[in-house]
């Protein structure tokens, strides 16, 4: 096969976008993240995320999310296909900011977690996860 | 999907008044996450609970947004306040539209 000048520039192309989906991947959790918090900016402090240092089976990681004063707390995994997990949105009568599941990890990553605290501001903690096996199947 | 769904609910039968309860549910459903490819590499569609809320008596414990990074079998775990003697009323939508509901009563003593 001969390489003409068309072929180089697809080929041009085709490494191009290759590099950009990362970056787009990046902008999906941030429009996630600006969707939640409304642009405020995301500090540190009452948030904790328990989570596995290595997880065998990424099909099921448990992890325990806990804050003192949190209204929301809003789970994102930064590797997998949509970066989404869960918001919980603690009631009345919830006896403490606290919830734990168990989530799929796609690979090795690091899972964040951003609190809506009462007076309007917002934190984050993060953990790096290290999965043997991916949980997204195909 | 709305075949084979059951949830399971582990709640205390008494408690004193005001007192913190840990509440474990969980309910038996596949989460297809709409990722994965059948053997002829078609999508298979994502077929979810997106949403558990769990009540006392009217008024909100907590309420939750899942996506299809929840686990298959979603389980959660969190904490309730115990006012007065009453029921749980715990709720699960599915992506098809169907809703599971289970109660649990509990006295205070």
């Amino acid at each position: 096969m001969e390489l003409t000048r068309r072929k180089a520039i697809l080929l041009g192309a085709g490494a191009f976008l290759a590099a950009g989906l990362p970056f787009r991947a990046s902008a999906a959790l941030e429009d996630k993240i600006a969707e939640f918090t409304g642009g405020a900016e995301v500090g540190a402090g009452d948030i904790q995320l328990t989570a596995p240092e290595i997880a065998e089976n990424g099909n099921t990681v448990p992890i325990e999310v806990s804050s003192d004063t949190a209204d929301e707390i809003m789970v994102l995994a930064l590797g997998n296909p949509t970066p989404s997990v869960a918001t919980f949105k603690f009631g009345k009568l919830a006896a403490s900011r606290t919830a734990s599941t168990r989530i799929r990890l796609a690979g090795t990553q690091d899972v964040i977690a951003i609190a809506k605290l009462p007076d309007g501001s917002f934190v984050q903690a993060t953990s790096t996860v290290k999965v043997t096996i991916g949980g997204c199947g195909g | 999907m709305a075949s084979g769904v059951k949830p399971r609910v582990k709640v205390p039968k008494t408690a004193a008044a005001g007192e913190a309860i840990t509440i474990k549910t969980l309910i038996s459903h596949k989460m297809e996450s709409g990722q994965r490819k059948d053997d002829d590499g078609n999508v298979i569609p994502r077929s979810i609970i997106n949403r558990f809320t769990c009540d006392f008596n009217g008024e909100s414990v907590i309420d939750v947004v899942l996506e299809p990074a929840i686990s298959t079998n979603p389980y959660l775990e969190f904490e309730a306040l115990v006012p007065e003697t009453g029921e749980f009323k715990f709720t699960w939508y599915d992506d098809d539209g169907s809703v599971y509901e289970e109660t649990k009563e509990i006295t205070v003593g």
